[in-house]
């Protein structure tokens, strides 16, 4: 059933769509946008030291993440730098490191618009694996720290005064972060995970009147986002990221009507 | 049961230190089962910074404080919501622990908002809100209530009202409670134990005690130790028109 690399193309999308949901709603309540940039930028990074240690992508794409985040939370405390210019700096400087490192590994047949924009062609069996198993790992992780994540989202103090340990559920969803990065990277490519996370959510915010709604409306969207992109991709011969993004801002600019109907019905 | 056994959260020569100057210093208090004890003091004299202290927000804090149960309820003196968040009043209120819709419809009537229930957070007024705030932090049924200013932005008649509820409160579930208040009148009446704040304990005892006090007196005024004593009613005493007090 895997032999066909579309079909595994279409499962790999399927099940990164199940994570992003969920998570790119935490992305837009809790204004990180700019966080899973610079983490993504750094993937390149984790790629290539996987190339030249001839190891696992995902693994290593989450390993050089977690540090990435792990290094930002200190340089946070210890510089009087605005927030958004250390994401700015890392997500810049890892993406340089990372291309000059690349520049470097002539001797490995690389592509890097399939790394960069998300390749079909790339899915094996094994990054099939990768993708639900950790993918099921993450939404677990997620559905676990979900009461003490989303109260301290509302308000830090409340949750923090009423027992619930913010810091704590704060500091597993940077890993989480990490993670998905390193399962989505084939699929959609690096430079645009972030819009995975973000539009879908941004679709379903349009649509949902409670949390639980605007995760499932986000679910949904990125499941439609995926199928629809990678039968384009398959058609027009375009790279699958891209082509899931633009599906997912078209579901976006659909949802915006519904908006309009809202605010017309209340008036 | 001792009366060691009846305290919730104890502060002992508790303060916060903000960038080498102390917002509150030196605080000693206890808040037991059933009682309830107000914080009053001027603006900026660490009545907040306090109460969180108690509630263990603060990490490095000079002194120590013991707390001896985590369900807390707690109602901020200020909240800001993000509105990128689709929430209703129903999904806050269970914000901090999972209740059924008998517990949450109980807590929202007895503020008198249950009709709210399915609006948008975002779509209530001021008070509104602050009603909500107090029906989540009851609705758990919690061992120590904190609530900073709760009645703020609440209508008059509502005040009152609220501030019986408070008392109600405290007397049925025999939780304790820490108030913040401004509002001498009403909050007296109910009160326990005072505890008067300038960045560090000014005085502290009843109600009564507290009104005596010269410090007190320098720092409110004249008048508000008058609305204070008031409260006594046990005639045992009369008020002279110097705001003094004499004994029967």
């Amino acid at each position: 059933m895997f032999d066909d690399f579309f079909i595994r193309a279409l499962v790999a999308g399927i099940g990164v769509a199940f994570v992003t949901g969920p998570l790119g709603c935490f992305v837009i309540w809790r204004r990180l946008s700019y966080f899973g940039d610079t983490l993504a930028h750094s993937a390149l990074l984790g790629v290539t030291l996987a190339f030249t240690m001839e190891f696992n992508i995902a693994i290593s794409v989450f390993v050089i993440s977690s540090v990435l985040a792990l290094i930002l939370i200190q340089l946070q405390k210890k510089t009087n730098l605005p927030g958004d210019a250390l994401l700015g700096l890392l997500a810049h400087s890892s993406l340089a490191v990372g291309l000059v490192v690349v520049g470097f590994l002539t001797f490995i047949r690389f592509d890097i618009m399939g790394l960069l924009f998300g390749d079909i062609l790339a899915v094996s069996v094994n990054d099939l694996l990768i993708i639900w198993i950790g993918g099921a790992f993450i939404l677990l992780t997620l559905k676990f720290i979900w009461k003490p994540l989303f109260a301290s989202t509302v308000n830090y103090e409340l949750a923090e005064a009423e027992g619930l340990n913010p810091d704590r559920a704060k500091a597993i969803f940077t890993i989480l972060m990490a993670a998905i990065i390193a399962i989505s990277i084939k699929i959609v490519g690096l430079l645009l995970i972030t819009g995975m996370l973000i539009i879908p959510a941004a679709m379903a915010r349009n649509l949902s009147s409670s949390p639980q709604s605007m995760v499932i409306y986000s679910i949904i969207g990125g499941l439609l986002s995926v199928i629809i992109g990678l039968f384009t991709s398959l058609e027009f011969n375009t790279s699958s990221g891209p082509s899931i993004i633009t599906a997912a801002l078209l579901l976006f600019i659909l949802s915006l009507f519904k908006i309009k109907q809202t605010i017309k019905l209340k008036n | 049961m001792s009366t060691d056994q009846n305290i919730l959260v104890k502060l002992n020569d508790a303060g916060l230190q903000l960038n080498n100057k102390w917002l509150v210093k030196g605080v000693s208090l206890q808040v037991e089962k059933g009682k309830i004890v107000t914080l009053i003091g001027p603006n900026g004299s660490g009545k907040s910074t306090t109460a969180k202290i108690a509630l263990g927000i603060y990490k490095k804090i000079g002194g120590s404080v013991e707390k001896y149960t985590n369900k807390v309820g707690y109602v901020p003196q200020k909240i800001s919501i993000d509105w990128t968040l689709p929430l209703r009043v129903n999904d806050f209120m269970m914000l901090t622990e999972s209740l059924n819709k008998d517990t949450i419809d109980e807590a929202l009537s007895l503020t008198g908002v249950i009709h709210l229930k399915d609006k948008n957070l975002g779509d209530l007024s001021g008070g509104e809100f602050q009603r909500v705030l107090l029906a989540r932090a009851i609705s758990k049924k919690p061992d120590l209530l904190v609530l900073d200013e709760p009645v703020q932005g609440v209508d008059f008649t509502g005040e009152i009202a609220l501030y019986e509820l408070i008392k109600k409160i405290s007397d049925e579930l025999s939780c304790g409670i820490l108030l913040i208040s401004h509002d001498l009148h009403t909050v007296m009446s109910a009160t326990d134990h005072v505890v008067c704040l300038n960045g560090h304990v000014c005085c502290s005892g009843s109600p009564m005690d507290v009104a005596k006090n010269n410090e007190y007196k320098a720092l409110f005024g004249e008048q508000a130790s008058q609305i204070l004593s008031r409260y006594e009613h046990k005639h045992d005493h009369i008020h002279t028109d110097e705001g003094e007090i004499k004994k029967n």
